[in-house]
């Protein structure tokens, strides 16, 4: 397992014009990515993901290239088989539990059907105990149940690393605690990778093999 | 059936099946724009954006003159339609041809908020699952902004269904083949036919509160977060 990011980029928005210019490599496996919010960790799990196009820079995940901007290597965010977890879940609040885990399983145009079921998605609902709301709604979930099913949803598609973008800011301060220790569980038993951005200094001691901190798009080595 | 009772059900039944027509029109037409405009960023948006309005301001006999100039048999599209012997003046396609350009903006401008009101994690989200743009806009876009566009065709079969000025000028107003509850109740109320205008107008209205009642049942919603 090894990651190495090199990524320059110039974000401007309405409000402000923010530079990031991050470099990494690790062969850890698990990388806490720590720093205030707006310190770019967002923009730097975006850019692996490929749901940002830095304007430089080289991106491998086991050593499989992903970016490379001077040969113009550009895999598409589709076929980078990256689990990512977003800040709010992005559940899709049309579909149930089970539809959503099962989302990733075939790329056609129509969405799976309520009744029905695959292995992979199986094997995860029962892993993350997700059995008796599989026909609920996210509207219905608790924060701890979306974030399980966000992460069922994840994982059910493949993917060889996952990315976790503030994994506890949703979910109540008195759960924090638990769900730290279930992730920490979890990714043990898993053979997968993971980077994990936070603002929260117990993440970052619970589930950092290498922490790393980012400051005003930069970072900073050692952290927290 | 008496000749009376087809009077009534002659327009009722053209009106409902040209607003029938130009809603389903409308709905692949303006959402397809809709949703076009929603990703296009470009200074040209803006313009596009308020021609396509004009048929919300412009009085409907303008659209009709114009339609009138674009498919009149003289006219540049008009001259080769009816070489094919397509020619949509007077007949109930032209009115379906005014109706849907009157209401287009109705389900545009509500497809396209709808499209734009659509949380951009969730497009993420579904790229980062291996989805591509089609599927993106079948399975997550599409059942999202179902509400929106929901309510504008429902406003859109509504002003089609009312629809008056631009339908009789391209489609005309001849019983039994283009007239519409509209232009019926026009047509009765100058010739002097009082009791014949009240029949249509109670029918019209009566249609238009069934048509909201079953709007009303329509429109999905309960499951939303």
């Amino acid at each position: 397992m090894s990651i190495q990011v090199a990524i320059r980029h110039v974000a401007i928005s309405e409000h402000r014009r923010f530079e990031l210019d991050v470099a990494f490599a690790t062969d850890k496996r698990r990388l806490v990515i720590y720093g205030p919010s707006g310190a770019g960790k967002t923009l730097t799990l975006r850019g692996v993901a490929g749901l940002l196009r830095p304007d430089h820079g080289r991106i491998v995940v086991n050593g499989r290239i992903l970016f490379e901007s001077d040969q113009g290597v550009d895999i598409p965010a589709q076929d980078r088989r990256c689990g990512y977890l977003f800040q709010d879940y992005a559940l899709f609040p049309h579909l149930t539990v089970a539809q959503n885990i099962r989302f990733g399983r075939n790329a056609g145009l129509r969405n799976p059907s309520r009744g029905g079921m695959d292995d992979a998605s199986e094997r995860w609902i029962r892993a993350l105990e997700l059995e008796a709301v599989v026909r609920s709604y996210p509207s219905q979930l608790s924060g701890g149940q979306r974030q399980r099913t966000a992460l069922a949803r994840a994982l059910a598609a493949g993917p060889d690393i996952l990315l976790l973008d503030e994994p506890f800011s949703a979910v109540d301060p008195a759960l924090r605690g638990r769900l730290r220790q279930e992730l920490a569980e979890l990714q043990s038993s898993l053979d997968l990778p993971m980077i994990v951005i936070t603002h929260d200094p117990a993440d970052a001691d619970a589930l950092g093999d290498e922490v790393l901190e980012i400051r005003d798009g930069r970072i900073h080595r050692g952290g927290a | 059936m008496d000749a009376h009772a087809l009077d009534i059900l002659q327009p009722l039944l053209l009106s409902l099946k040209v607003a029938l027509w130009a809603t389903a029109i409308n709905l692949v037409l303006g959402v397809s724009v809709a949703y076009g405009l929603s990703r296009w960023r470009s200074g040209w948006r803006d313009l596009i954006d308020s021609l396509l309005t004009l048929p919300l301001v412009l009085p409907p006999t303008v659209l009709g003159y114009y339609l009138l100039v674009l498919l009149g048999r003289r006219g540049t599209v008009g001259a080769w339609l009816d070489h094919w012997g397509l020619s949509p003046v007077f007949t109930w396609q032209g009115a379906v041809i005014a109706s849907t350009l009157v209401a287009f903006p109705m389900i545009q401008k509500a497809a396209q908020a709808a499209f734009e009101n659509v949380d951009t994690e969730y497009e993420a989200a579904a790229r980062v699952l291996g989805l591509r743009g089609p599927a993106i806009f079948f399975r997550v876009l599409l059942p999202l902004a179902s509400r929106g566009i929901t309510a504008g065709a429902l406003l859109a079969f509504a002003r089609a269904l009312g629809e008056f000025g631009a339908t009789l000028m391209i489609a005309g107003n001849m019983p039994g083949r283009t007239q519409t509850l509209s232009t019926a109740i026009f047509a009765a109320v100058q010739a002097g036919d009082d009791a014949g205008a009240t029949t249509l107008v109670v029918v019209a209205s009566v249609t238009c509160v069934v048509v909201l009642l079953i709007a009303g049942r329509l429109a999905p919603g309960r499951r939303r977060r």
